[in-house]
């Protein structure tokens, strides 16, 4: 097979009747880099927590490394790799403890966990910062942890869910070279999403756009742009999902965030 | 792949153990209630039980006030599980390849030996202020402190699991911990009480780590220490299913 992740009639409706993912389909292809896209509650976040072994799919099937999410997610867990849109970090754990967690909970050998933390923060650069609490790290430093981190267990799939959001253009260039390197080098499979049509642009070999469940439009960056006549990416995008601001709630979370940063002034 | 599952539950042991050593502000601030019990009512109350015919109130009282610190400890470290998933981290290992068993059971052995400590330290500070325990007793007491410990930990993170914010999670604590303490024999013998306290009590997991740790350091107990032994050890293995059980349904 020369699909990484392959997504036929996938379907995921909620208690309540919601309908978040609707009969969508795609395949990633080994080795590319697939950007997601689509605006806030079009169903992105629930296809990759599908995708990760979180949720259930209420329809349809899924493979990744053509193994079912279902009904063998010990081992899908094992050949991906995964940076959330929320921070995930132990913020009270130094940056080297975070690793060495995550080599103990992924079954990553004793003998060569030293060396495999040591390579991958050398590889984001933090290599120095190995011995700082978390809760001190800027937000872009918390970003390339969660991506080495991600890639401890040498995985052949990472997940990216906003990657970039909230950070400065210089660190979000970083990132992307980090992320492209990775790609090229040691071939790994990159599925992405973002809301900075840019970064699809310049960096997606194939990218699907969801919207209210429904993938409206997939392809390379540049067959896109040429199928609605449009300058750039950000504008077909604009013209496949229309003007309208779709309204996100606030949930407990982002609440409790805001709380936790009063208490503790904690920077992000 | 085989896979050793025991070592994924001690990293998560000793996730939360660093945690717990590194927040000396918790460690120190959650010693303040269990010195003014001890304090004000060992010595307040202490004249007016012995003139009862109680003996040393003090004697009497450090066990209830050890197990107390245990329980409140012990049941909040499941507001570690509401924080985790706020905060994310709970994400991080709900998609590692380990089981929702073992990520639970390294939790509450995590959040238990941290409360085993707790109660170790107050331990420490009831002998200062005049508690004579039976040393020899010690590893009995002990094996008391770690039985309350599962116990409530595993009932907290019950709790949590069913939680989605803090506030929600220290109503429902203070709701059931007060009642628990008050009504456990840890401030006053049961033997005494009006009937419709000794039934709450007879049916109060904390009243047996009361008085098998009253038992244990003191040699005056309400039940055997075997009894008090067994009725926490089969409460600790049914607190720890429904903990499992609510931990397994938890969505992130």
């Amino acid at each position: 097979m020369n699909s990484s992740i392959s997504v036929k009639n996938l379907t995921k409706t909620f208690k309540g009747g919601l309908v978040a993912v609707n009969d969508i389909s795609f395949d990633v292809s080994k080795g590319s880099i697939f950007a997601f896209l689509g605006p806030n509650g079009a169903g992105k976040t629930t296809t990759i927590k599908m995708l990760t072994t979180l949720l259930h799919p209420t329809s349809g099937s899924l493979t990744l490394n053509d193994m079912d999410p279902v009904k063998h997610p010990h081992d899908v867990r094992e050949s991906f790799g995964i940076v959330f849109q929320d921070p995930s970090l132990d913020d009270e754990l130094t940056a080297y403890e975070n690793m060495f967690f995550h080599a103990g909970l992924y079954g990553v050998p004793r003998s060569e966990t030293p060396a495999k933390i040591e390579d991958m923060m050398k590889f984001v650069e933090l290599w120095d910062r190995k011995d700082s609490l978390v809760k001190t790290f800027s937000g872009g430093m918390k970003r390339r942890l969660e991506i080495a981190r991600g890639l401890l267990h040498t995985p052949s799939i990472l997940f990216l869910d906003e990657p970039t959001t909230g950070l400065d253009p210089q660190t979000r260039n970083y990132i992307w070279d980090y992320i492209k390197k990775l790609n090229e080098e040691r071939g790994l499979t990159v599925f992405f999403t973002t809301h900075y049509m840019e970064e699809a642009e310049r960096s997606a070999h194939q990218v699907a756009i969801i919207d209210h469940g429904k993938i409206i439009a997939s392809g390379t960056p540049a067959s896109i742009i040429a199928s609605t006549g449009t300058a750039n990416l950000e504008d077909a995008f604009i013209k496949l999902t229309g003007k309208n601001i779709r309204e996100q709630e606030a949930g407990s979370v982002d609440q409790l965030r805001q709380m936790r940063q009063a208490w503790r002034g904690v920077r992000r | 792949m085989k896979k050793n599952i025991l070592y994924p539950i001690y990293i998560l042991w000793l996730r939360q153990l660093k945690r717990y050593f590194r927040s000396k502000s918790r460690m120190i601030g959650s010693l303040g209630q269990p010195i003014v019990f001890l304090v004000a009512l060992g010595f307040g109350f202490g004249p007016v039980f012995a003139k009862a015919g109680g003996g040393n109130y003090i004697q009497f009282l450090s066990p209830g006030i050890i197990a107390m610190s245990i329980m409140f400890t012990a049941v909040f470290s499941g507001i570690e599980l509401i924080w985790d998933r706020q905060f994310g981290f709970l994400k991080e290992t709900m998609v590692a390849p380990v089981s929702r068993m073992t990520i639970m059971f390294g939790r509450t052995l995590g959040g238990a030996t941290t409360a085993t400590i707790q109660g170790i330290i107050v331990f420490i500070i009831t002998i200062i202020i005049g508690f004579r325990p039976d040393i020899f007793a010690i590893l009995w007491g002990l094996l008391f402190m770690f039985g309350i410990s599962i116990v409530f930990t595993a009932f907290g993170t019950a709790i949590a699991s069913t939680m989605e914010d803090m506030q929600g999670f220290g109503l429902i604590v203070n709701l059931v911990n007060m009642p628990l303490f008050f009504l456990s024999g840890a401030l006053f013998p049961l033997n005494t009480a009006p009937a419709a306290i000794q039934w709450i009590a007879f049916i109060n997991p904390l009243s047996y780590g009361v008085d098998g740790l009253r038992g244990a350091f003191t040699g005056i107990s309400l039940h055997s220490i075997g009894t008090d032994a067994s009725v926490i050890a089969i409460i600790t293995i049914l607190f720890l299913s429904i903990g499992a059980w609510l931990f397994s349904k938890v969505e992130v």
